[in-house]
């Protein structure tokens, strides 16, 4: 006779994400990797021009107390074609803010699948992984994926640029008074 | 006396892709299904379509069609879910192909070393010479390993529980 076997209580591991909007692309991102939503009107004043960065998807920083955190169009960063975007994310311990469209909805997920070994590409960086949710697939983001340590240099690099112009702008301002 | 040389014979999975028709050792076959919906997100891997979702995992799809035959297929009636090793892991692959597939047990050819790096081997059966694919040689990715390898399960996620229904351990 056979008796079913006695099932352990396994509580399966939960992480909280949001789910946001990219040219109509849907991503997961952790809620515990978003330190502030903003809207894009709310920081329009607050943002920097770097008008020396190489980098197409970041074309504005932004100061939050001392740190200069650096504004990354999430569609251009995905290849996606860009859509006026309405939100930003501050990620946190991260030098980025996302640039997005929207928010979907807040969820849980319960599981979290490594990108296929086929996948070869910066997709590798870019995603934690995938998770199903209701019958459909979504990418979950890595934080630091949207900026590299090289494209840091280089917006450093951009950044020391503005800031030695509008020094030199200001200067000249207190000249002429 | 002669005595016939000792062949054991071989299950292989025949799949038709456009006109013709290729060959995959069986123990590599999972199943073959209906055509399902898949899921495109932003990536840079162009050989890959996407994922499938199978039993709730995601599985890469990729149509090596273009690859053997020289054009993409135009109908897909299965998708093959295939196991593909990537260096000392395994995980499923999915293959669109545009007919049934049928299972024979056949001796295999090995392929030389004249034959493309995609021929494993060559089959003779029902009056074609039918080749055996390798599909680490058609899909993108590292290539399995040949080194003596600790036994490994589908790739973690570091900090997050795997739940993987079809986890398969790989003994080289």
């Amino acid at each position: 006779m056979n008796f079913p076997a006695a099932e352990k209580s396994h509580q399966p591991r939960t992480e909280q994400i949001i789910l946001f909007r990219v040219s109509g692309q849907i991503f997961a991102i952790s809620s515990a990797s978003v330190q502030e939503v903003r809207s894009v009107d709310n920081i329009a004043g607050m943002a920097r021009d770097l008008p020396e960065s190489h980098l197409k998807k970041v074309r504005h920083s932004i100061r939050r107390g001392d740190r200069t955190l650096y504004i990354v169009n999430a569609a251009l960063h995905f290849g996606l074609q860009p859509q006026p975007a309405s939100l930003v994310f501050f990620l946190r311990r991260t030098r980025t803010a996302l640039l997005i469209d929207g928010i979907e909805k807040m969820t849980t997920m319960t599981r979290l699948q490594a990108l296929s070994h086929a996948f070869q590409g910066e997709e590798r960086n870019w995603y934690r992984g995938l998770t199903a949710l209701d019958q459909t697939v979504v990418p979950v983001v890595h934080p630091e994926g949207f900026l590299s340590l090289e494209e840091l240099t280089l917006l450093e690099a951009a950044q020391s640029s503005a800031d030695t112009r509008s020094a030199s702008v200001e200067n000249n301002g207190a000249h002429v008074q | 006396m002669t005595v016939a040389p000792e062949t054991a014979l071989q299950s292989f999975v025949l799949l038709r892709l456009g006109e013709r028709r290729f060959a995959l050792p069986a123990s590599q076959v999972a199943e073959l299904v209906a055509p399902s919906r898949i899921f495109r997100f932003p990536h840079k891997s162009p050989a890959l379509e996407g994922v499938i979702l199978r039993r709730g995992r995601m599985i890469a799809i990729c149509d090596i069609a273009e690859q053997l035959t020289g054009s993409r297929l135009t109908a897909r009636r299965f998708t093959l879910i295939a196991t593909r090793k990537y260096e000392r892991q395994l995980d499923w692959i999915a293959i669109p192909v545009s007919g049934e597939c049928e299972l024979i047990n056949v001796d295999m050819v090995p392929a030389s070393s004249n034959d493309s790096p995609h021929v494993d081997g060559w089959l003779s059966h029902g009056g074609e010479v039918i080749e055996v694919l390798r599909l680490s040689a058609l899909t993108p990715g590292p290539a399995e390993t040949t080194l003596p390898a600790p036994l490994h399960d589908f790739a973690p996620v570091s900090g997050f529980v795997l739940t993987n229904p079809d986890s398969k351990e790989v003994r080289s």
